[in-house]
Order: structure tokens, then C-alpha cells, then sequence
């Protein structure tokens, strides 16, 4: 499946019921370089919207956001050991954040596709 | 640009923009009984002259420390600070430049909070250091809220030997984020119970070495048994002279140290301003309340400072900022490092050596006296004795004979079932006459 947006800019991928979570290129742009990221640890479980994340820049601390609702199955290994760099460098791929196991699939209908997302950012 | 304050139009707009009727609406949530019905009677207005002499009788209704023989200590130390330090810290670039809103062209007062952090992290034998907290009672209830952040527990369990107000301060912190806080029941020298509470709810351990009964503690097992528990080990203090001879908690391995400042380069202040030493392990810096300073270079390569990992604090993260502290004890904390600079490693020896030798006379000779029993085996320079009769009573006796004997323990917590016990404690500043004098009288009391 192709990937789908918020408008806090995460992006979110569904792979069988697995949803691996990220923020898109634009919000790492905006971002600047990451000197931190704080990822919840599997388990825990999260509601469409929740604070799940945070990810701080030198100008910056800012919440990422549940795209959707479902339970930490992974959280980036890559992250956790402390290489930001990845999530500068491949935030729509390597620089993933977490794995979610999906709770309602029908809240992806409520995201943006790519071309809805790159007119939203267009407008900004 | 004449400077005019709100009119009567401009209130009736306001009011109308926010829906209410009267002023009075705004303050419906204050309680009748709190209200104030009347305007408060003053006298009338006075001349300058007046009011001075109405001011110095008030003023001489106070007992000043130096015109006693004086042995107040619980949380508050007399102690020399040079004159030079008073006047170092009034100097203009410091003086205005007090709080830093634009940082970075406040350069001064950045390089003196990064070398108040190495003073502190050396004196505490800890990674890193902040710019301070308010004060002793402050940085201990931050550093519960902080422990709860990292182990993501919510009960916080203080040492019967913390100070009473240390623990009420706590309480009322951290009341509103839900965290329990079981606080032991007073014991002079037991700060390993907190152990025995240990359990996978626990976030903290809070002890204090010197205790408020003076008595100092090895650490290393309790800091032990703490992380064996996936549980912090908090260690605070009220005297950081004692640093200068006893090992800090930081060699016991405590994850947040932090207590009073005030001994250095700060007078008593009627009890504040004073400044709060806050130091934590490296890894949990980013749980770390306040401020940092840090030292950078600037587009020429030049040595400079700046404010660093404030992207936590209020001003960027709002509400969900790592705690509520906006400010740090900026002239406290500059007087502090300016005394501590004076004194040097060896000059702080040197003080708390001579404090301790005070303690010991002071100690040696308070036991010499009938009905007087020293409590406090390992001390530095305060000590808890048991008296035959209500320690209250005998510090009102003692006062009426010119000598500020210290604190009763009741004072500090009426409930702790300790109404016989007096906290003493004994500084640079006492003289063999002080403690003589001392011993004199507490003889004639008790008699």
C-alpha cells in the first residue's frame, strides 16, 4: 500500500495490519537537524491523535502524533540506539519511528493520499 | 508619551468583548470569605523622615544572628561570605543583565551559569549540571517529578531523615500530576528504610546525607537496592559546605543530586532568596529541569556560551515543557560562584573542616551537660540532641539568655513524635565564647 498523511505531517504505511509510522520529508525539512527523538516502547498503546512521539531539533521540540489508532509492535531500532541522523536523511523510509498493529483500518480513509498531501503542503 | 492607565470606557468595552457584565464577575471562583470587604485602613501618609524611624523601631524588634551567641542551622547556615563577593555580583554587567531573555548577547552571565554547572558537578560528583532552582525545597520536589518522568512510576518515597519542609514541598508539587508520596516517619539515623519500600510502583528513593538531624550516610547500598528495583536514587542535602569533607551522593551513585546552595555566597535572607543545586546523570539530561548554559563557538571560531536544551522549556514546549521553572536564581547563583571561586578546592577544605571542628566542640560540650543526649553519631556540622525537657521550651528559655540554641524538631514537624529533640548546629561563625556561653545556659534551663 502507498503511503497516507496527516495534517501534522506524519505519514503512515499499512503493510497486512502492520502500520509503520513517520513524518514526511516536508516536517524533517521544517525540522531542521534532529538532536533528539523520544519513541514509545512496544506495547503501548495509542488512540488516532495521541502524542506518541517527540522529535526536537536545535530550534525546536515538537509532539508526533498517532495518524492512527493501534499498539507498538516496534519502535526504530536505529532511533532508539541514538542516529538521528536517519531521520533527516530518510524520513519517508529508513527514518521510520514505530510499527503499529492497526486497530480500525477505516481510519485511513480519513488521511490524505500523496497528491492531496503535496497540494496541502504547497498551500502552507 | 504620557503613560494613562485604562478608563472607564475602555474597562466597559473590555468587559463587553469577554461577555460579562462587571469586574466582579471575574472573581466569582474566590471565595466570599477571602474577599476583601473594605479598603485596607493604613495610617495616613508620612514624611521620609517618618516613616524611617517608624521603620527602624520595627526593624529593631529583630534579634540580628551576629548579636547572639547563634546555632541555627535545619536548612539555613550562617556562614562568612567575603565582602568582595557582595560587591563582585552588584557590578552593572551583572546586575542588569540578570535574567537572560536574549541570551546569547548576554555573554557575561552566560559563562558564569556554565561555570556555576562545573562547580556544582564537581562538588556533586556528578556528569552534568543546571543554571539552579529556586531553592533546596524546589529542586528536591523537581527532581521527583523528574524521576517520574524517567521510570514512568508515579510513588515517591522519602527517608524520615529528609527535612520536613523539603517533603511538604514535594507534596504540594506533586499532588496535582497524581504521584504518591510516602514520606517514613522521622528517624535520625535510618535512611536505608526507604528499601524496605521498595517495589515495582516505586520511581524514587529520596534520601538526604547530611540528614536534618545531621547525620551523614554511605549511600552506595541504598543506590543499590534502588536500581535493583528499576527504582532512581534522589539524594538531597541542606549544607553544601559539608562537600568540602564528605564524600557527595554522586560517588554513591544517585541519579539526581540536588539541595541548597545557600551556604555559599549567600547570607540567611530571612530564609530566601537562596539557590538550589539540581546535577543528574548524563542520560537523563533531557528530563532534567531549567535551564543549561553550554559553551560553543561562534562563526569566527571563538569561544562563546549559549543556551542549550531549552527547546524543553516553557517558552517552545507550553504546557507539556519538562517543568514550570521560567527563571533560575540568577544573583544567587552568581554570588555562589564568585564565593566558591574564592575558595577554591582547598579553601573549601579548609571551611568545612573548620566547621566540623566546631560541630565537635559544640557536640562535646552540649553532652557535658545533665540531661543532654547527643543523638547524631556521624555528623558534619549539625547535630539533634534529646533533651529532658520540650526542646520548644528550651529554645524560648535560651533565647531570653541571648543564645539562639536552634531548631526544635516539632517546629518542623509537629507530628514527628520528637517534641524532646533540638536541631543544633555549629559554623565558622561560632567562637569558643559562643559555645561556652551555650553550654551555660542550657544548663541553668534544664536545671
Amino acid at each position: 500500500m502507498t503511503k497516507r498523511y496527516t495534517k501534522d505531517h506524519e505519514w503512515v504505511e499499512l503493510n497486512g495490519d502492520i502500520a509503520t509510522v513517520g513524518i514526511s520529508t516536508y516536517a524533517a525539512e521544517q525540522l531542521g537537524d534532529v538532536v533528539y527523538a523520544e519513541l514509545p516502547d512496544a506495547g503501548k498503546s495509542f488512540k488516532q491523535g495521541d502524542d506518541m512521539a517527540v522529535v526536537e531539533s536545535a530550534k525546536t521540540a515538537s509532539d508526533v502524533y498517532a495518524p492512527i489508532s493501534g499498539e507498538v509492535v516496534e519502535a526504530n531500532a536505529e532511533i532508539k540506539s541514538e542516529q538521528w541522523q536517519i531521520i533527516n536523511d530518510a524520513p519517508q523510509a529508513g527514518g521510520w519511528f514505530v510499527k503499529l498493529k492497526i486497530a480500525d483500518k477505516s481510519e485511513l480513509d480519513g488521511l490524505m493520499d500523496q497528491a492531496a498531501y503535496d497540494d496541502y503542503v504547497k498551500g502552507l | 508619551m504620557r503613560y494613562l492607565p485604562l478608563t472607564d470606557v475602555d474597562r466597559e468595552q473590555m468587559l463587553k468583548v469577554i461577555g460579562t457584565k462587571n469586574i466582579d464577575d471575574l472573581f466569582v471562583d474566590v471565595p466570599k470569605s477571602a474577599l476583601l470587604k473594605d479598603i485596607v485602613p493604613l495610617p495616613k501618609a508620612q514624611g521620609e523622615i517618618e516613616v524611617h524611624r517608624h521603620l527602624q523601631r520595627l526593624a529593631e524588634k529583630n534579634t540580628p544572628a551576629g548579636r547572639t551567641a547563634f546555632f541555627l542551622g535545619a536548612g539555613a547556615y550562617r556562614h562568612h561570605v567575603p565582602a568582595s563577593v557582595d560587591h563582585l555580583i552588584q557590578r552593572s554587567e551583572f546586575l542588569t543583565a540578570y535574567t537572560p531573555y536574549q541570551p546569547e548577547i548576554a555573554q557575561g552571565t552566560l559563562q558564569a551559569l556554565y561555570e556555576f554547572q562545573s562547580q556544582v558537578a564537581q562538588l556533586l560528583d556528578m556528569e552534568v549540571a543546571n543554571a539552579s532552582m529556586y531553592d533546596g525545597s524546589t529542586g528536591c520536589a523537581e527532581a521527583a517529578m523528574m524521576a517520574a518522568r524517567v521510570t514512568k512510576r508515579k510513588k515517591i518515597v522519602f527517608s524520615g531523615g529528609v527535612h520536613p519542609h523539603y517533603v511538604d514541598t514535594a507534596r504540594t508539587a506533586c499532588e496535582a500530576l497524581g504521584l504518591e508520596i510516602v514520606a517514613l516517619p522521622a528517624a535520625v539515623d535510618d535512611e536505608a528504610a526507604v528499601t524496605k519500600e521498595l517495589g515495582a510502583d516505586v520511581a524514587a528513593v529520596i534520601v538526604q546525607s547530611p540528614n536534618v538531624f545531621g547525620t551523614v550516610t554511605d549511600l552506595t547500598k541504598i543506590g543499590e537496592a534502588a536500581h535493583g528495583a528499576g527504582a532512581l536514587m534522589v539524594a538531597t542535602f541542606t549544607e553544601c559546605v559539608s562537600f568540602g569533607l564528605i564524600e557527595p551522593a554522586g560517588a554513591y551513585g544517585a541519579d539526581i543530586v540536588c539541595g541548597e546552595g545557600q551556604s555559599i555566597g549567600n547570607a540567611l535572607n530571612f530564609g530566601g532568596p537562596y539557590v538550589g543545586l539540581f546535577a543528574v546523570k548524563e542520560k537523563y539530561i533531557r528530563q532534567m529541569p531549567g535551564r543549561v548554559a553550554g559553551e560553543t563557538l561562534d562563526a569566527d571560531g571563538k569561544r562563546g556560551f549559549v543556551l542549550t536544551l531549552s527547546t524543553r522549556e516553557q517558552h517552545i514546549r507550553r504546557e507539556k515543557a519538562t517543568s514550570n521553572i521560567c527563571t533560575n536564581s540568577g544573583l544567587c547563583q552568581l554570588a555562589w560562584t564568585i564565593h566558591m571561586t574564592l575558595l577554591g578546592e582547598e579553601g573549601l577544605r579548609k571551611l568545612a573542616t573548620l566547621n566540623h571542628e566546631k560541630a565537635i566542640a559544640l557536640a562535646d560540650a552540649l553532652d557535658k551537660v545533665s540531661g543532654v543526649e547527643v543523638l547524631t553519631k556521624r555528623y558534619f556540622n549539625e547535630i539533634a540532641v534529646l533533651l529532658k525537657k520540650t526542646a520548644q521550651e528550651v529554645v524560648d528559655k535560651l533565647a531570653d539568655k541571648g543564645v539562639i540554641g536552634g531548631v526544635a524538631m516539632s517546629r518542623l514537624n509537629p507530628k514527628a513524635g520528637m517534641d524532646n529533640v533540638l536541631i543544633t548546629c555549629a559554623t565558622e561563625m561560632n567562637t569558643d565564647e559562643d559555645i561556652a556561653a551555650y553550654a551555660k545556659a542550657l544548663k541553668e534551663v534544664l536545671q
